[in-house]
């Protein structure tokens, strides 16, 4: 199995996802340059954290117009598994992979920490080895994770169970407190529709061995693994 | 031909900027100041005279990059 792991200019968590596949997971990985034309055969693509083309004008303009986003809009159309973590997240949404949209966090800081997030949704290629209700102990990075969609879109979002991922307290619980940015319905990733497209602004790929403080990452990493190992 | 665009969060959208400087500015004092909304500004040159071609491609512009419609809405100013 073999991860594409997408190289912006300004992305800084490429090599934390490639360790986490190939170290960690002992899979395939190639990094790919943001101006390549082609994803080499991967089965998995991952949009790493970072900070893509500086922020400029907001998280995520501009990468939707780097080369490499065609290939991965087709990878995604076809029903490829694709992951974007933090600022792949905030890629997602302006390339319209995913709905919705990031504001500034509600408090306006940077947000650096490790929380709890509840599993809501299992039949993801990123979640499928997780239990509904779960509690993963992952960390955030971030200053914009403040996810905003306009009522009829969190509406359908919800009706169609695409929340994959809500921010929570240790037990579980959905309250203000444990929402460290804003978000509306406490939500930390969304699936597409097809379901096969998943943004996260936690990152799993730092959350993988007994060093960095959490293995619970590994709970997403290893679910796309079992994925396609079953697919 | 200068097109300037001016790109601002939507009435809806609850702009944490805003507030943190309004914020702010009642603790300089300025308590009439009741409301703060932050924005962008942009100002583009255009190789063009025509007043309604260059709204149309400052408004095809804004459409495409400068605002993200899920979020913010802008106005034009030509000339």
């Amino acid at each position: 199995m073999k991860f594409a792991v997408i190289v912006f200019p300004g992305s800084n968590c490429d090599h934390d996802a490639y360790y986490a596949a190939t170290h960690v997971l002992g899979q395939q990985a190639e990094l790919i340059w943001h101006k390549d034309t082609s994803l080499r055969g991967a089965d998995v693509v991952v949009l790493p954290g970072g900070f893509a083309h500086g922020d400029y004008l907001r998280t995520g303009a501009m990468a939707r117009f780097s080369p490499i986003m065609q290939e991965v809009n087709a990878f995604a159309a076809k029903g490829g598994p694709t992951i974007g973590i933090c600022n792949g997240f905030q890629v997602l949404l302006e390339a319209g992979l995913l709905p919705g949209a990031m504001l500034r966090n509600k408090g306006l800081k940077y947000r650096c920490e490790y929380l709890n997030v509840r599993v809501e949704q299992t039949d993801t290629p990123f979640t499928c080895g997780a239990e509904v209700g779960q509690i993963l102990h992952l960390p955030i990075g971030h200053g914009e994770g403040n996810y905003y969609a306009p009522p009829e879109v969190l509406q359908s979002l919800e009706a169609n169970r695409q929340v994959v991922l809500r921010y929570a307290t240790a037990d579980g619980a959905l309250d203000a407190a444990a929402n460290p940015n804003g978000s509306l319905n406490n939500i930390a990733g969304i699936c597409s529709e097809g379901r096969n497209v998943v943004g996260m602004m936690p990152h799993p790929e730092r959350a993988c061995e007994p060093l960095l403080g959490s293995t619970d990452g590994l709970v997403i990493l290893e679910s796309v693994v079992k994925a396609l190992a079953t697919a | 031909m200068r097109a300037r665009v001016f790109v601002t969060l939507k009435p809806s959208v609850f702009d944490p900027q805003g507030r943190t400087i309004v914020e702010a500015l009642h603790s300089l004092g300025y308590d009439s100041v009741e409301d703060v909304r932050q924005g962008k500004y942009f100002e583009l040159d255009l190789a063009t005279t025509d007043e309604g071609k260059a709204r149309a491609l400052a408004a095809d512009v804004a459409d495409k990059l400068l605002a993200n419609p899920i979020i913010e809405s802008y106005r034009i100013e030509i000339g």
